[in-house]
């Protein structure tokens, strides 16, 4: 075949079509001008024009977490560019895989403090996988592909290329992505057959077992939550997962204690902290997760899988530690177990049973109900109700909220709950529906946000209204910011300070001047029906879910303290915090 | 789980593709996870395979060096990483070049004790010598320490660089 000449423009729009991308996320500008041109030329790759560049990441974070498949972003340089940053460090804390284009001055004014420059590569190499400055159009196919690569094989992660304008407009040979192979990056993905042999044997003297699972199980594929399943079934043992891994293992079933960690149940924090076998898989041990280090989970063997070896020995020692992919391990395990036809102790597992459902019968997630005002965890009950029968994401901001929505809707499949764990993300919950939306363009997706979070990225209603993406922000809107409040009460002698929404915006108002619909709820008595009304609306609707001002989230676990030292919201006097817990926070 | 009393030294080698930015790449690692850089070198060594070799020789617990290996295996253009104080027996050297001013009986002292210590001297004027000294670097600390008091001005070091005992490749 003979060779094909084409300008860098063509060859990042070639790529980008290999490499199967049917959608893009972006804003144009000077520096990434010729790319828009021969995007302009071409109708393969649909562009999504944001409002901001944060909102670009997130919804290719949305788009990514929401399909499997990495999600790709197109900015210009200098403040393209420092507005992705935040997006990508999100990706990078919860290893969303993410290809982020960014322009950037010509090569010669490199270094000259140019107009719109920025040190691009410089700045994004702390928060990206790997990043790429482009400094001909014959790198260009190569790093093209080569960033797809990285960006999803392994642990994933967002990867940035940054692409001087004059190599937007240079000519050089396409190459398909067949014929690139990265020269160092091979991650692992299987684990080491002895290691996972003297996991099972150790999974096979346990009394009083836990699964611990994480997001590794959802980054791994629908595969790795199937085989979790088949897993947890063989063996009847108890199952928690972190925030990120909430879906991988469905919330109905009666092995499933919920969510662990700060915010976590009862029985799920109790139960890792008495547990004598704790099998970790495709989690980090997050100091949300953990409490304080020292008592985590003291008695117990831990068995670590995870497919980076830096997470493993991070935080907490693991007895046995598996490098590796979670699907490609389970399914190893799943095997050896069943060729070694293990025999568990099946008097001590009942025993076990029993405790875990002694701490169940203390049903840590009930708040006192009311008939005036909306309880927040109400208000997320009945929206769970409500549309738990459709195929509805959720994607949430960061604060109380997202705790009482990661408490209260439940989740029986994977790839369904989208929400920023490790970095905390004030404003990812809008742009993330958004990239669902897209993605997904029947589907019910639902924004669960604070109207504190929902002010970071408002803006991009507009893309909502512009591209058809039928989001619902379901506003749960006590006027503070809710958690930072909370923090003050627990740790600062209730001194408010700023943590007052002054201000807001009438939301209503607000969503009708997008040309969006606006929706308030006051009592809980006409919850429901507002509800169905936000469901039954064609287009974006701003839900404006008028709640408790001074409720609090619970239970908790206290900075500094242990998994069994909880705080549950009937007895908050509990609340202490030590001075060292203080500085946890 | 940092305890101050089981504090080690090692010398970790680390080949990398010498590709742009490759060395801030180790060095953001080190600042941005705080990890200690003790000393560290680089240098391309294959030119037709373009790798250049990393030797940082670094402090810390011994779950916090096992961090700063897994940590460096991860970074993407990254070849090997390779502990010289565990894995395999190494030998490590170091060269400093040293100025001593000065005149009189000092400098004659100073010219005395280099050749003790197989320095060269490669300048000189009629009151100042550079020396060039190599070994290991307590070596070369036990020579500034000599030339503190005749007439020590200024001293750059090399730091250290490393290589395995024996026939293998790292």
């Amino acid at each position: 075949m003979a060779a094909q000449e084409l300008t860098g423009a063509e060859i990042v729009i070639k790529a980008l079509v290999d490499q199967g991308v049917d959608t893009i996320f972006g804003y144009p500008g000077g520096a990434v001008l010729p790319i828009y041109d021969a995007l302009f030329q071409q109708n393969k790759i649909r562009h999504v024009l944001v409002r901001h560049e944060q909102g670009a990441v997130h919804a290719a974070e949305g788009y990514a977490r929401s399909t499997g498949k990495p999600g790709v972003v197109l900015v210009t340089s200098g403040p393209g560019a420092t507005n992705a940053v935040t997006g990508l460090t999100d990706a990078l804390m919860d290893s969303i895989p993410l290809v982020c284009l960014t322009g950037q001055v010509a090569t010669h004014l490199i270094g000259n403090d140019a107009f719109q420059e920025c040190d691009t590569v410089g700045i994004t190499r702390p928060c990206t996988k790997h990043n790429w400055l482009v400094n001909s159009a014959k790198e260009l196919t190569r790093v093209m592909h080569e960033a797809f690569y990285v960006a999803t094989n392994g642990r994933p992660g967002p990867v940035v290329i940054d692409i001087p304008k004059n190599v937007q407009f240079e000519k050089a040979e396409y190459v398909g992505p067949q014929n690139v192979v990265h020269k160092t990056y091979r991650p692992k993905v299987k684990g080491d057959v002895e290691a996972i042999k003297a996991a099972v044997d150790l999974i096979a003297t346990a009394k009083k077992p836990i699964f611990y699972t994480g997001g590794g199980i959802i980054n791994s594929g629908p595969f790795a939550s199937q085989l979790l399943r088949e897993f947890v079934k063989l063996t009847g043992f108890p199952i928690t997962s972190t925030l990120m891994g909430l879906g991988a293992f469905p919330a109905s079933d009666k092995q499933w204690l919920g969510m662990l960690g700060m915010h976590g149940t009862y029985e799920a924090n109790n139960a890792m902290h008495d547990c004598d076998v704790m099998i970790n898989i495709g989690a980090r041990f997050d100091d949300r997760v953990t409490g304080r280090i020292d008592a985590f989970a003291p008695n117990s063997k831990k068995i670590h899988i995870d497919i980076d070896a830096s997470s493993i020995n991070k935080i907490i020692h693991a007895d046995i530690g598996i490098v590796g992919d979670a699907g490609h391990v389970l399914e190893d395990m799943i095997r050896i177990w069943k060729s070694k036809a293990v025999k568990i102790d099946k008097s001590a597992l009942a025993d076990w049973w029993k405790q875990i459902d002694h701490w169940r019968d203390r049903r840590s997630l009930d708040y006192k109900k009311s008939d005036e005002i909306i309880k927040p965890q109400y208000a997320i009950e009945r929206l769970y109700q409500l549309t738990k029968d459709r195929e509805t994401y959720i994607t949430t901001e960061v604060g109380q909220h997202q705790m009482w929505a990661a408490q209260h809707y439940h989740f029986e499949k994977p790839n369904r709950w989208l929400t920023s764990g490790g970095l905390g993300t004030m404003g990812y919950g809008l742009p993330a529906a958004i990239g669902v939306q897209i993605a997904h363009p029947d589907a019910l997706v639902i924004d669960i946000a604070g109207e504190a979070s929902i002010q970071m990225c408002i803006q991009e209603i507009s893309t909502a209204m512009q591209f058809m993406a039928p989001v619902k922000i379901f506003i749960l809107n006590n006027e503070y910011m809710g958690m930072v409040r909370q923090w003050q009460e627990l740790l600062h002698g209730g001194r408010y300070s700023h943590s007052y929404s002054e201000s807001l915006p009438d939301f209503v108002k607000l969503a009708e001047a997008f040309g969006a619909v606006g929706i308030r709820a006051k009592t809980p008595g006409e919850l429901d029906d507002k509800i169905k009304q936000m469901i039954d609306t064609p287009g974006p609707v701003v839900f404006d879910c008028v709640v408790d001002k001074f409720e609090n989230c619970y239970p908790m676990i206290p900075s500094g303290a242990a998994h069994n030292e909880m705080i549950l919201g009937d007895d908050p006097e509990a609340a202490m915090v030590t001075e060292e817990g203080k500085m946890l926070v | 789980m940092s305890n101050e009393s089981n504090i080690e030294r090692h010398t970790i080698a680390v080949l990398v593709d010498n590709e742009a930015g490759v060395l801030a790449r180790v060095i953001g690692l080190f600042s941005g996870r705080g990890y200690n850089i003790e000393s560290l070198t680089v240098a391309e060594v294959d030119q037709a395979e373009h790798t250049s070799r990393i030797t940082v020789v670094t402090v810390g617990t011994p779950m916090v060096i096992e961090q700063i290996k897994a940590q460096l295996a991860r970074l993407v253009p990254v070849h090997k990483v390779v502990d010289l104080t565990v894995d395999t027996k190494a030998v490590e050297r170091e060269m400093a070049l040293i100025k001593v001013s000065g005149s009189g009986d000092k400098r004659v002292e100073a010219l005395r004790l280099s050749d003790a210590f197989r320095a060269r001297v490669i300048d000189t004027t009629h009151n100042s010598f550079v020396f060039e000294v190599t070994g290991a670097p307590d070596k070369i600390d036990a020579f500034i320490g000599l030339m503190r008091p005749l007439g020590l001005v200024d001293v750059s070091r090399t730091g250290v660089v490393a290589i395995a005992r024996g026939p293998e490749a790292m």
